[in-house]
């Protein structure tokens, strides 16, 4: 199993160091914790939870946008938070991003012809003519044309603009893609559009895309495995199909009751959570969501429940489903 | 025969983009501003002057015949009077033009240049250097600006090149100040992290898409600034420091004014408004840039 995987991350954990003041300790938020998955090539998978969660962190520092506090990133069997600055740089080439802001993403002074040659420019890729021929084929496959070529982003739409984000980070043929909220930004009639543009660019370049979002029904729609996120941890994993049938976590299941039907005559069973989520630089005791659940156990108010696979690749994190075994970190690395 | 209509419409839509850029857009906003016209307007006058001051001064700058001393204005062709050795003001104050302008406009552009490349240092790569930097314009600016100018040109001596570069090594803080904290807005964009995600070197970021986005608040400092080196370069010349006597400078102008302040008015007078005319136009001009330019309303 583990040769197909094309991205594993082992224990990866980024804490951010809060200054209270010159005499006063210094307070940790652990935006990311503890966190481990890996992701098969070719496949689809999915972080969601809510904001703040973590889960733009833990994709930010996968491409080393942020530096990671510690833990571990292969890339093709490669730890990539060890390389050095230049070589890190090369590797580019083999992943990219596509922002959530189509509006901020872009630099507003550069043409779209510069914004698409850029990356083949810096890696060296193809001679000049080359270069004009590939980024003219790939605005025609996100559906823009030549004619765009001189114009500055600010004359497109932001359904266009994302477009020309993908085809930024598409033009490299990388294998891998972070898509950080890709569609949140745009309007529902675009957001669809968007979407099956990157399914196809996937069926044709053979794309493995990391997925980060918080609307769950795209993710029922476009993802193979989904990670559920919760303070910095992973609380839920499992194929899409199966975490959509049958969430386990109470978490999962209040997020997907949330989620709303598309026909009004259906009636769900809604969860509805108390409270907010708590501060982070201040996390529950034990089970970080043991203040909202609705199961709540006194076990759950002092000790930390350990991720238990319980059967074909599903991995949750509660006290309802532990079998009382030692934590099996492979278990989720190598399902 | 479908697609070909659209693609000329498409054209003909380029074209009228492109139009409305560059000059023609510029003076379409500016017709908008009767403020801005009139610091335009003001500072192609002083421009014009300066270059070609020359040819329309009715006297000689320099010629100083004693028996016409102190005349009033409008005496003997005399529009603006005769100073204490009989120099026809006006023509005097045409020529100071030339020097306020060339030390307004060399001393923004050099301290321009000094503050943007400290600011852009300090700002790009923080870190230690950045705190050196930013410690020395603290100090810097925690001393009064005329009083560091004269310093410094009391270390280099008169000349219009050393008031030039005592005026700048004094200015140059207010370009870093700003500047710096341009690029921290800036690194902090989105587009900046696309780029380091691209695999674009840390250079090619600092050269393509940061300096291409502080472009426009170093134009609107440099024409704010020059206000405010016109006046320095008058007051230290006030003070006898800077530009030399018999060179005539609105400054040195004002300092042998002052003595006959009582009984012949005009001497000091003239060149007064001539820089207070100077000033208000490069500002006025400045202030309208900055309004149209500010980058906040870019893009909209």
């Amino acid at each position: 199993m583990t040769e197909s995987s094309l991205i594993e991350v082992k224990n990866l954990k980024k804490y951010y160091e809060i200054s209270q003041g010159l005499f006063k300790p210094k307070l940790v938020v652990k935006a990311v914790d503890d966190v481990s998955f890996s992701i098969k090539r070719g496949e689809t998978f999915a972080l969601v939870g809510e904001s703040g969660c973590g889960k733009s962190t833990t994709g930010k520092t996968l491409l080393r946008l942020t530096d990671a506090t510690s833990g571990e990133v292969r890339f093709k069997g490669e730890d990539i938070l060890s390389l050095p600055y230049e070589k890190m740089r090369s590797l580019r080439k083999e992943m990219q991003m596509v922002f959530q802001d189509p509006y901020a993403s872009l630099n507003p002074k550069m043409t779209i012809r510069q914004i698409l040659l850029e990356p083949l420019r810096v890696h060296k890729k193809y001679s000049p003519e080359e270069r004009m021929k590939k980024i003219v084929d790939i605005l025609e496959i996100v559906g823009l044309s030549r004619s765009h070529l001189d114009r500055h982003p600010n004359e497109f739409s932001g359904g266009q603009r994302q477009r020309i984000g993908i085809a930024r980070a598409v033009v490299l043929n990388p294998d891998f893609i972070i898509a950080d909220e890709p569609v949140s930004a745009l309007d529902v009639s675009v957001q669809s559009q968007v979407i099956n543009l990157m399914l196809e660019l996937q069926k044709e370049f053979g794309l493995t895309y990391l997925f980060i979002s918080h609307d769950l029904s795209v993710v029922e729609h476009m993802t193979d495995r989904v990670a559920v996120m919760y303070l910095g941890k992973i609380v839920e994993l499992a194929d899409t199909e199966e975490l959509f049938a049958n969430p386990k976590h109470p978490y999962t299941q209040a997020l997907i009751s949330a989620v709303p039907v598309s026909h009004p005559k259906d009636v769900k069973e809604r969860i509805v959570l108390k409270g907010d989520v708590p501060n982070p630089a201040n996390p529950p005791s034990g089970c970080t969501f043991h203040t909202r659940c609705p199961f709540v156990m006194d076990k759950c108010k002092s000790v930390e429940p350990s991720l238990t696979e319980i059967g074909n690749g599903h991995i949750t994190s509660c006290h309802l489903y532990s079998k009382n075994k030692e934590e099996n970190i492979n278990a989720i690395i190598y399902s | 025969m479908e697609t070909n209509t659209v693609t000329t419409t498409n054209q003909q839509i380029d074209l009228l983009v492109k139009k409305k850029s560059g000059f023609k857009d510029f003076f379409r906003k500016l017709s908008r501003s009767w403020t801005g016209m009139l610091g335009f307007s003001l500072i192609i006058l002083l421009l014009l002057l300066s270059v070609f001051g020359g040819l329309i001064a009715p006297f000689d700058p320099m010629d100083a015949p004693l028996r016409e001393r102190l005349l009033p204005p409008l005496t003997d062709g005399h529009i603006l009077g005769t100073d204490q050795l009989g120099r026809d003001i006006l023509s005097r104050i045409i020529a100071g033009t030339k020097v306020s302008v060339i030390i307004g406009l060399a001393t923004a552009l050099l301290a321009g240049l000094i503050g943007t490349v400290v600011g852009v240092i300090a700002g790009y790569f923080r870190g230690w250097i950045d705190v050196v930097l930013m410690r020395i314009v603290d100090v810097q600016l925690s001393f009064p600006f005329i009083l560091l100018v004269l310093v410094i040109s009391a270390v280099l001596g008169a000349g219009l090149t050393n008031i030039v570069i005592s005026l700048a090594l004094a200015g140059w803080v207010v370009f870093a100040r700003v500047i710096r904290s341009e690029v921290l807005a800036i690194r902090e964009k989105e587009f900046i992290t696309a780029a380091i995600a691209t695999g674009v070197p840390k250079f090619e970021i600092l050269f393509r898409h940061i300096l291409p986005n502080i472009f426009t608040p170093i134009i609107i400092l440099v024409s704010l600034q020059m206000g405010t080196y016109i006046i320095a370069e008058a007051s230290v010349s006030f003070l006898g420091f800077g530009v030399q006597p018999p060179t005539p400078a609105w400054g040195n102008m004002l300092n042998e004014g002052k003595d006959y302040i009582f009984s012949s008015w005009w001497l000091i007078t003239f060149p007064g408004i001539a820089i207070i005319i100077t000033t208000l136009g490069v500002n006025l001009f400045g202030d309208w840039l900055r309004d149209t330019l500010d980058p906040e309303l870019k893009g909209e």
